[in-house]
């Protein structure tokens, strides 16, 4: 199409005039380009084929069925891959992966209440709240996250004692330098029935209250719903389980003599890389919410008042769904920075994707191209599928237009 | 009966003046309001003075005799040793003598005076800036010392050229490191990141491609995975046999990464720019470098400018980084320094160090970001 647009207009043109004809001019540009940056990108690579084949570097990916010989910290990605010496490298991956998510998941929650209470904390007519929740944010948001990390892993090893005299709660858990140890769940057949449960009670709970929400349109009766959503969401999982006869134990942690045997332990690294980002993030966070709320004009307020609104109602109707139009795309954009800073896990030997993957394998097999490469695409992917998610959050929070 | 004489005015009552006043508008309200006051008050209590005690009331400053601008000040008999401070309070002796390294990192001691001379003109070249605002010809002053700065700080840091001793990289470190790293970084993905920006603005539609596809594809991956790619997999890139300096690795990769960052700021500044501006330089017949280096950007940086910043504070927070591949800048230090046999055990007073350092000069940049948003804020309006 635009082929033919050029041809017919340059069609016939002296070369002087061809010379100053815009769109022969922005063609030829394009052209150059591609071919500066084909050419580019030939050298490079054929450089690096070069190169990999003078320094004797293996290609491909079979390093991925190659024994991976090294241990992991126990933590998540181990018990749910099984994880051992003896594991292939894409069993590394996987493990590294599954660390990586559970980190971002656990930190997105909590960055998000702490946020939440920070920002809300900062507009509070409260002096003395509204103050401490802006040093909180001074504080933290302007010291490198790193450093935080390294901080608070430091702390945790030199405060929490010895695993002979661990804190002791009611000898089911049990924190000390090593780790939070909290009973371990065993699941037994059937309780994926529960967790079955549990999902068709959420879904029911949605298309009732669906339900009700149109039944409030048309007929302006309205019903409370949250009580029957509990009964629905918790009671249906709770009969399942009860009937099949409660298909779930726990393994408590022991201690033994030197150390706390069983349990599910949950490594320092873990703690403090997660409570580091939270921190670190909810400044962030937290900003975003105030500029929400502060975004919202104080005459939706009175007016809300004026026709009669309770101040629930106000707040639940007028002022929120104001204020989150402002606020969720960046505290959606936090999200993807927090995943992208759990990387810095590799710092203090937490195993996720980049420290494990990334760093233990890629010093033994050396095939930085394939390995980095790799865990590019993985953070491409997140970082995807979080900017769709922005984008259909914007596309239902945009003001409909007439 | 007639009343002749003036009444006095009355006092107001006691509990709407003063003192009291404020605290019940602004602490005890109501009782919920009350009660945060007094979650805050006991949150503050049980933070502050173990903190103030470990940091000064119970901690070790017995630094021995220190010379202090030629006088001498004898803070104890003898410097405190790991052994003498106690594990209960802070040991800033620890600090004291290994100050050196995290403010130069392994720079020759009798070298010394040239990071003091970069450190000088590095505060010399920040007052400029904020002194000439206002004067006739600041863009020149400004532009000439953005040329002459960094090369008059690289010939001092490295050497060579036949005027002073070359000093390695890998001799650099500390503080100098992370300042050297977040200029220079600044210095060299701005312009890339504005002709990005440009480029995804543009019309032609290859160019605009590229520019997207690579602004998207670095601000999707984190840092870390940049820097290890410009660590192990940019040699390979280059001809076999070019071998390059570590520091210099992880300076593209840093450039790169805030490239794209920066391009995404200046395109929000240009997309500011009405379209009026754009259909008025075509119109007086502007080639498109005259067009853009004259009418849009001067405008559209200007607008930027406190994203600008906002973006320079993320990198230098980001400059930390580098530990992981190897490089020794202030952080790294700590963690060297801490390994040190007389000095087992004594991380949290490096890191708290480093952090006060770290935070005085992030604060001090966002205070002048916010400073210039709200100056540019009341240029518009009026």
């Amino acid at each position: 199409m635009r082929q033919q647009n050029i041809l017919s207009q340059v069609k016939g043109l002296t070369f002087r005039e061809l010379l100053y004809n815009n769109e022969a001019r922005a063609f030829f540009f394009q052209v150059a380009t591609f071919l500066v940056i084909a050419g580019l990108f030939y050298t490079i690579i054929g450089n690096l084929f070069d190169n990999i084949e003078a320094r004797g570097i293996h290609t491909g990916f079979s390093f991925l069925k190659n024994r991976a010989g090294f241990d992991i910290l126990p933590f998540l990605g181990n018990y749910l891959q099984d994880y051992t010496p003896e594991s292939s490298n894409l069993t590394v991956f996987y493990v590294g992966l599954i660390n990586t998510l559970v980190v971002a998941f656990v930190g997105i929650i909590l960055a998000t209440v702490l946020g939440l209470f920070i920002g809300i904390a900062r507009l509070s007519n409260n002096y003395l709240v509204a103050k401490l929740a802006g040093g909180y944010i001074e504080l933290f948001r302007n010291v490198p996250v790193l450093l935080q990390i390294f901080f608070w892993y430091n702390i945790f090893i030199n405060i929490f004692p010895h695993p002979k005299k661990s804190f002791n709660f009611f000898d089911m858990v049990f924190l000390n330098q090593r780790g939070l140890y909290l009973p371990k769940p065993i699941l037994e057949s059937g309780f994926t029935l529960v967790i079955i449960a549990f999902v068709v009670g959420i879904i029911l709970a949605i298309f009732m209250k669906r339900y009700f929400n149109k039944k409030h349109d048309e007929t302006g009766v309205y019903t409370r719903t949250l009580g029957y959503s509990t009964l629905l969401i918790f009671g249906l999982p709770a009969i399942f389980f009860l009937l099949l006869g409660s298909p779930l134990h726990f393994d408590f942690a022991v201690l033994g003599k030197f150390n706390l045997k069983g349990g599910m332990q949950i490594v320092p690294e873990f703690i403090a890389l997660t409570f580091a980002l939270s921190v670190y993030t909810a400044t962030y966070i937290a900003e975003a919410i105030r500029s929400g709320i502060e975004a919202v004009d104080k005459g939706q307020k009175e007016a809300a008042a004026a026709i009669g609104l309770t101040q629930t109602q106000s707040l639940k109707l007028i002022v929120l769904p104001q204020a989150l139009r402002v606020a969720i795309p960046p505290t959606i954009n936090q999200y993807l920075n927090l995943t992208k800073n759990s990387s810095l896990a590799t710092a203090i030997g937490y195993p996720e994707l980049m420290g494990a993957f990334g760093g233990t394998v890629l010093n033994q097999v050396g095939q930085a191209v394939e390995i980095l490469g790799m865990a590019m695409l993985v953070y491409l992917f997140i970082s995807l599928c979080i900017s769709l998610l922005l984008n259909i959050v914007n596309k239902r929070m945009a003001i409909p237009e007439r | 009966m007639a009343v002749n004489e003036l009444q006095s005015t009355r006092k107001p009552p006691i509990t709407q003046i003063g003192a009291i006043l404020w605290l019940r508008t602004n602490l005890f309200s109501s009782w919920i309001n009350g009660l945060l006051t007094l979650a805050s008050l006991y949150l503050l209590y049980i933070s502050i003075p173990p903190l103030l005690d470990w940091m000064f009331l119970s901690a070790n400053f017995n630094f021995g005799t220190v010379n202090i601008l030629g006088f001498d000040i004898k803070f104890s008999e003898v410097m405190a040793d790991n052994d003498s401070c106690g594990k209960e309070a802070a040991c800033w002796p620890f600090i004291y003598e290994k100050i050196y390294m995290f403010i130069y990192g392994f720079y020759p001691r009798e070298e010394v005076w040239r990071p003091d001379v970069f450190y000088g003109l590095t505060a010399l070249f920040i007052l400029i800036v904020r002194l000439v605002r206002n004067y006739k010809y600041k863009n020149r002053v400004i532009l000439s010392m953005v040329v002459t700065y960094p090369i008059v700080s690289y010939i001092l840091i490295a050497g060579g050229f036949g005027l002073l001793p070359v000093v390695e990289t890998h001799q650099w470190g500390g503080l100098l490191l992370t300042l050297i790293i977040a200029s220079v970084g600044i210095l060299i993905s701005f312009p890339i990141g504005v002709v990005l920006a440009l480029g995804r603005q543009s019309d032609l539609r290859v160019i605009k491609l590229f520019s997207t596809l690579f602004i998207e594809f670095i601000r999707a991956v984190p840092l870390i995975t940049i820097l290890f790619m410009a660590s192990f997999v940019l040699p390979l890139f280059l001809e076999s046999g070019t071998n390059f300096d570590k520091l210099l690795r992880a300076l593209i990769g840093i450039a790169l990464f805030q490239a794209a960052y920066f391009a995404e700021v200046v395109r929000g500044g240009l997309q500011a720019i009405p379209k009026g501006q754009y259909e008025a330089a075509d119109a007086v017949g502007l080639s498109y470098f005259q067009k853009n280096a004259l009418i849009i950007l001067p405008q559209a940086l200007k607008i930027s400018i406190p994203n600008i910043v906002g973006s320079s504070i993320s990198l230098f927070k980001d400059t930390t980084l580098v530990l992981i591949i190897g490089l020794m800048d202030m952080l790294a230090m700590v963690n060297m320094t801490s390994q040190d046999i007389y000095w087992l055990g004594r991380e949290t007073e490096g890191y708290v160090f480093v952090t006060i350092v770290f935070w005085v000069i992030l604060y001090s940049m966002s205070r002048y970001s916010r400073k210039l948003e709200i100056r540019f804020n009341t240029e518009n309006k009026d």
